[in-house]
């Protein structure tokens, strides 16, 4: 028999087991993505592991870099909207706004906006908002193995692409924001269907809450996984959902006001722990205090024009310009040339969907820009992840790459 | 073959075709007809497209009702390649090395006009296209394409798919009859 | 904002510092380039400016520089430097914020990183490098972030063209 074990086993009894190194030690090489189920976007992982547990990443992103910049040097002023909307794609009016103002405070328009516009603007920002967190929720519930969220999650998200389908156009890639306001006013009854449409989103967060919640599945998966002290967040210049998730109270329409969110009542979430637990949780309490800023916002909506009376910026009428020669010139200048921005260059910020979304912008004069420089949330939080992975398991990374909502668009520009 | 001239490989590929076309009617078409309604797709996504992919396979719009809604995850098991978005240069040989992991008959949908011709990113890094590297059989123009474009290229590729016309099958059919004439 | 930030920058280091202005708003010093580690270390410390977090890197290349609507003397010439890094500094604690610029010219332009005092400019001081060619010395792992390592060149300096593609893979069929 000891001969058996011998000639199978190659050892000589149990007690050996001890002595000799029977397991490999050799850490492992695991790629994941660039295309990935889990990889929202797209973005490469290169993990070096000890059995299962990640002892070294890195993290390479690049696979979805479209050339903001270079194509904004090449473009108006009113021609980079539709590449700002693809930016970060699942709140395009966030970053239509943010561009808008970046632009708009080079032309020293700030706070001169009619107030209809400045309402308008912050009503499909957060509409824009919610589908984001929307989107990550369901995303990352679904990849844990809840479906069922994800789809009632896509359920209201559909309510909201109908509404802002009615006021721009798009579904998804809207352009609606002009520098000066708003390219088109809102349909009649909008705001009604708006409201009535948040009362019915109003239960199916109930429903999805109440399925993941206190679902211990979902709870152990994201429990004190990805832990990041308040910090080491402001260390690696986290803002948005992650950083509030760690303690960090900073939120850009409370610490520097912009538009209207001064008059609009709301507050803000703001974690504990840093795990991704928090983050989740944060995400949701957002949904729910959008919604109040939303329900705000509908019922101070002010009438009036919806582009500021300047003729630097606002196109004429129609109605001069299919008239009048002087219009119809202004009107091709426009068009042509664009925006004659003042030279200049200004950093404007606004609270994305993902944190501090920034537009530092370098005008020379002529109307196109010398440079658009965006500052992606994504980008600066995905620096982060590869730290936060260290000493989880490979399933882990799962929940992690998903609570940071990484936008593929947004991080790679 | 007498005086007939052909001018240009798009007529050859149309008389190809066409013979292709009436050698899978009838009970010869039953397999494509089983291929064309379970069809494992591989989302290949990238960017903003794939909120679109998601929204098609949502219950709103449903791709399921088609057959086609189980995404496999692995290039072995799938045999509709779906390049959603952005393809940038750097992506290429990612994007080659999928395709050639499948296993034939396979076929490819371009969704979006930048995985079709690289969109309004004419630059260093996007790629003009998906088809600079693998060949395609469906072209979805849109940015994003509106859900119902989706079905409906999603029903002209089943009947391309029937009629045995997709890219991967007129290649094997080409090898067969290259192999039956070297018999020969 | 407020312009005592930039007052009390001036008056701690008044050599390094070669000009500051206030330009819509936004507080902008303009450093010196060997004197940035210390300047960059005092931001932080100091209890009083206490900037602990990173915002963004990048850089502007002045090769087109010819603006229009100001005086003929503002456009670039071959004497001025070519690259101007801008570093965006936010604090916590006071709500302030401060742009610290610094010129390179283009042979030589190299720069202390600031990654070992904010470690939130990793990367985006590695995306500074790929776009613009800015070595950043002291930088833990420089290297391109966005383009492939088989890319030549810089390409958002402004003599790169929009369209020069440098394809990796091309489908053999295709003429």
């Amino acid at each position: 028999m000891a001969d058996l074990k011998t000639l199978v086993l190659g050892r000589k009894d149990v007690a050996d087991l001890d002595e000799e190194t029977e397991l490999p030690h050799e850490l492992m090489t695991v790629n994941m993505g660039p295309s990935h189920p889990a990889m929202h976007g797209t973005v490469r992982i290169i993990l070096t592991v000890d059995g299962e547990k990640v002892v070294k990443s890195d993290v390479q992103p690049g696979y979805l870099h479209r050339c903001f910049e270079k194509e904004s040097e090449y473009a108006t002023y009113t021609q980079i909207f539709p590449y700002t909307d693809r930016l970060n794609y699942v709140s395009p009016m966030i970053n239509n706004v943010g561009y808008a103002m970046a632009v708009e405070k080079l032309l020293g328009l700030t706070g001169k906006l009619p107030a209809r516009a400045e309402y308008i603007r912050v009503i499909v920002s957060e509409v824009s908002r919610i589908t984001d967190h929307m989107t990550c929720v369901g995303a990352s519930a679904m990849e844990l193995g809840a479906f069922g969220p994800f789809l009632f999650l896509l359920k209201c998200r559909e309510w909201l692409y109908e509404l802002l389908e009615k006021v721009s156009g798009a579904r998804l890639t809207h352009s609606y924001v002009r520098v000066g306001g708003v390219a088109k006013d809102l349909p009649d009854g909008w705001t009604d269907e708006l409201l009535y449409t948040l009362s019915q989103i109003d239960p199916v967060l109930v429903e999805v809450e109440g399925l993941l919640n206190n679902n211990k599945i979902f709870f152990d998966r994201m429990n004190g996984i990805g832990r990041m002290t308040r910090e080491e967040a402001i260390k690696w210049g986290q803002t948005g959902p992650i950083a509030r998730a760690c303690g960090l109270d900073y939120d850009v329409r409370k610490d520097h006001p912009y538009s209207v969110y001064p008059e609009l009542e709301f507050d803000v979430p703001v974690g504990t722990r840093g795990d991704c637990l928090d983050r989740y949780l944060v995400r949701v309490e957002e949904i729910k205090q959008s919604m109040r800023i939303l329900r705000q916002a509908i019922a101070k909506l002010p009438d009036g024009p919806i582009m500021v009376d300047d003729h630097r910026v606002a196109l004429p009428p129609k109605r001069d310009t299919y008239n009048t020669i002087e219009s119809m010139i202004r009107h091709f200048k426009h068009i042509m040339d664009g925006i004659r921005v003042p030279a200049g260059e200004g950093y404007t910020f606004v609270e994305g969907g993902n944190g501090e979304l920034g537009f530092f912008v370098v005008s020379d004069g002529t109307g196109r820009p010398y440079k658009c420089y965006v500052r992606s949330p994504s980008f600066v939080h995905l620096q982060t992840s590869g730290n936060l992975i260290h000493g989880h398991f490979i399933a882990d990374v799962v929940p992690i790459f998903g609570m940071i909502n990484m936008i593929g668009g947004e991080c790679d520009k | 073959m007498g005086v007939e001239v052909t001018t240009s490989r798009l007529g050859d590929a149309a008389a190809w075709a066409k013979r292709v076309k009436e050698e899978s009617r009838g009970l010869k078409g039953i397999p494509n007809w089983g291929r064309k309604f379970s069809l494992f797709s591989y989302p290949f996504v990238t960017a903003c497209c794939g909120m679109e992919f998601m929204s098609v396979a949502a219950p709103k719009y449903d791709i399921a009702r088609f057959g086609a809604e189980f995404p496999r995850f692995s290039p072995r098991q799938s045999d509709l390649l779906m390049v959603v978005g952005t393809i940038v240069e750097k992506q290429g040989p990612a994007l080659r090395r999928v395709w050639e992991q499948m296993a034939e008959p396979k076929f490819v949908i371009a969704f979006g006009v930048c995985a079709s011709t690289g969109g309004f990113y004419q630059n260093y890094s996007a790629m003009p296209g998906c088809d600079q590297v693998i060949p395609v059989d469906v072209y979805i123009p849109g940015c994003p394409p509106r859900p119902e474009q989706v079905l409906d290229a999603l029903i002209l590729l089943q009947e391309r798919i029937q009629d045995g016309i997709g890219h991967s099958q007129l290649r094997l059919k080409r090898e067969q009859l290259a192999h039956a004439e070297a018999d020969e | 904002m407020s312009k005592k930030v930039l007052d009390a920058l001036v008056a701690k280091f008044g050599d390094a510092i070669e000009k500051v202005e206030q330009v819509h708003g936004d507080e902008v010093a303009w450093i010196k380039r060997d004197k940035l580690t210390a300047v960059a270390t005092a931001l932080r410390d100091d209890a009083a400016l206490a900037f602990d977090a990173p915002v963004f890197v990048t850089c502007i290349d002045r090769l087109d520089w010819k603006p229009v609507g100001v005086p003929p003397s503002e456009a670039w010439t071959e004497d001025k430097p070519r690259f101007e890094v801008c570093y965006q500094l936010r604090s916590t604690k006071h709500k302030h914020r401060i742009r610290l610029k610094i010129a390179l010219p283009e042979n030589d332009a190299r720069l202390a990183s600031l990654t070992p005092i904010w470690v939130g400019f990793d990367w985006q001081e590695r995306e500074t490098f790929d776009m613009y060619g800015i070595r950043f010395e002291g930088h833990p792992d420089l290297r391109r972030i966005y383009m492939y390592e088989e890319f030549v060149g810089y390409p958002l300096r402004k003599d790169y063209p929009k369209d020069k593609r440098q394809p990796l893979v091309r489908r053999p069929d295709l003429v």
